[in-house]
């Protein structure tokens, strides 16, 4: 029997082999921290948020959404120079929104994947900037400009993203 | 009370969840250095991602190398032919640039100045970067194994790139100097004047504290000052690309890196370096009457040959940005000197460490029974 790691939701609620557990989130860190190596921009795009929103709307419970969140979090905390955390606690309030919105929300369709991704990247850049400037002092400069288009960028990424990762989704 | 915290649960575990890591924040910040626990959370994480990191660039290097080596030989010889045309025009690059090193270096043993060389540089592969805008940094495949250790400069051939901010076994974190919290010291070629180097947001290169009322002019080269004590003066690490007036007292200078910090595959870090004040048998034989002479003004000598190493009037790319501040500041101490026609030979201790360090004024020796000619100067 595979292991599995679900919620207890009952209509609509998705769950994802160990493999993909793992692998998934392991995948979307190595590629953010490797491919702006070869491509410089794609620091624009953040995947392991987009992995945090996509497994936190698909399993649609608020503990494993928030838990999934701080785990990818810290990890990417990890990579950076900055204090480990900024990435955690951002990405912990995003999983667990994100999961407590998918299950009040149909949030299956391209229109409200880009609208939800929009939300949680906005979210997520206020809540780690407040904490970057507001509690570690760092002297983080925000660009309206450039955190719109990170958003638009972001959210249409996920649409296509979220569409190849839907082949992971097992119902309960 | 169980009721509340089963009906609260969700909220509870957010509560337990945030409250565990904004404790953890604080306590790193309260302290300064990198305390045990966090450092142990990075090398997890390190040793989780780099190992696949560094396959990936494995394969992508075997890859190239199969394609390069044997599939992709299409104007190879053409290629051939303009190297060895470079190399012509680099080796009277050369020339021209010992004799101006050797001026500078005559002055410099005449003042007393100090100078720091780069005495040992090891070659490290990229393999990896934070992945971050708020966090400018790379990953590099040596470590504390190699001998790194942070406040490392680390460099191209083009430019600075930055310094290693955590040596860990066989990994490094390197911080890009377009990093918002970095801060290099800096110097402007010609004006001279002084700044702090800082990242800014979008990962463009802003020279701070030049003050409002200076000039400056775009397509200036921007040099380590050596203020910092983590990379030896007289690195290139860009140019000038506009200057504008700031909100405050100072000067808005936009700065282009010479190294492109976007694609960084190789870099080297600058292990060893050494305060030392040239010695006079690097100066070879100074005699008054040279120094009297190069007082003196006099009518500029004829180029070796009729094609110099700066044809067609410029000089060429030139990453040793140290050997032109040398000749810069002797040609600004002695405008009409002319140039020595000395013949130098290699020097002896170029290939120290794995790398000729390519920041260093060519460490050049007069030879024994080559004294500097004397350079004609008019009588007054």
């Amino acid at each position: 029997m595979a292991i599995t790691y679900t919620s207890k939701e009952q209509i609509e609620v998705y769950r994802f082999g160990l493999p993909a557990t793992i692998a998934v989130p392991l995948f979307a860190v190595v590629a953010q921290s490797f491919l702006p190596h070869w491509i410089p921009f794609f620091t624009i795009f953040d995947l392991p948020l987009l992995i945090v929103i996509f497994f936190a709307v698909a399993r649609r419970n608020p503990v494993a959404g928030l838990l999934t969140g701080a785990a990818i979090g810290l990890l990417q905390d990890s990579l950076t120079h900055q204090p480990i955390g900024l990435y955690g606690i951002a990405m912990t309030v995003v999983g667990y929104g994100a999961s407590s919105l998918g299950v009040k929300l149909d949030v299956e369709n391209a229109g409200s994947r880009f609208l939800v991704t929009l939300f949680f990247f906005a979210i997520h850049e206020v809540i780690y900037f407040s904490v970057a400037r507001g509690m570690i002092r760092l002297g983080l400069h925000w660009s309206w400009s450039h955190e719109l288009t990170s958003a638009f960028a972001n959210a249409a990424l996920a649409v296509l993203l979220f569409h190849l990762l839907d082949r992971l989704k097992q119902r309960t | 009370m169980e009721s509340v915290l089963t009906r609260y649960r969700n909220v509870t575990i957010l509560v337990a969840v945030l409250f565990a890591q904004i404790l953890g924040l604080a306590i790193q910040v309260k302290r300064t250095t990198d305390n045990e626990s966090s450092s142990l959370i990075r090398i997890w994480a390190l040793d989780l991602v780099t190992p696949l990191e560094r396959g990936i660039v494995d394969a992508q290097m075997g890859i190239a190398g199969i394609w390069r080596n044997y599939f992709y030989l299409r104007g190879v010889r053409a290629e051939n032919r303009q190297l060895k045309q470079q190399i012509e025009r680099l080796q009277m690059e050369q020339v021209r640039l010992s004799q101006d090193a050797e001026q500078a270096r005559r002055l410099q043993v005449l003042l007393g100045f100090k100078e720091q060389f780069v005495s040992q540089t090891i070659a490290a592969q990229v393999i990896g970067s934070s992945g971050s805008e708020q966090s400018r940094s790379i990953f590099i495949d040596k470590g504390t194994l190699d001998e790194l250790a942070p406040d490392m400069a680390v460099i191209t051939a083009e430019g600075v790139v930055g310094k290693v901010l955590h040596a860990y076994k066989s990994t490094s974190e390197v911080l890009l100097i377009n990093d918002q919290t970095s801060g290099v010291g800096s110097i402007l070629e010609q004006s001279r004047l002084q700044g702090v180097l800082r990242g800014t947001v979008s990962g463009d290169l802003l020279l701070d504290k030049v003050m409002n009322d200076e000039q400056v002019q775009p397509g200036e080269r921007v040099l380590t000052s050596g203020g910092d004590q983590i990379f030896p003066k007289g690195l290139l690490i860009g140019t000038v690309r506009k200057s504008s007036r700031g909100s405050e007292a100072f000067l808005d200078v936009r700065v282009k890196p010479a190294a492109d910090l976007g694609r960084l595959e190789e870099v080297l870090v600058i292990t060893q370096k050494e305060d030392r004040t040239p010695e006079a048998a690097e100066a070879g034989p100074i005699r008054a009457v040279d120094i009297l002479a190069d007082r003196l003004p006099s009518v500029p000598v004829k180029p070796l040959s009729d094609k110099p190493a700066t044809t067609n009037g410029t000089a060429a790319p030139n990453p040793l940005a140290k050997s032109t501040s040398s000749a810069n500041t002797a040609t600004k101490l002695k405008p009409k000197a002319p140039a020595p026609q000395t013949v130098f030979d290699a020097p002896p201790d170029t290939a120290a460490g794995e790398q000729a360090p390519p920041t260093e004024a060519p460490q050049t020796h007069a030879t024994p029974d080559s004294e500097p000619a004397k350079p004609e100067t008019p009588p007054q």
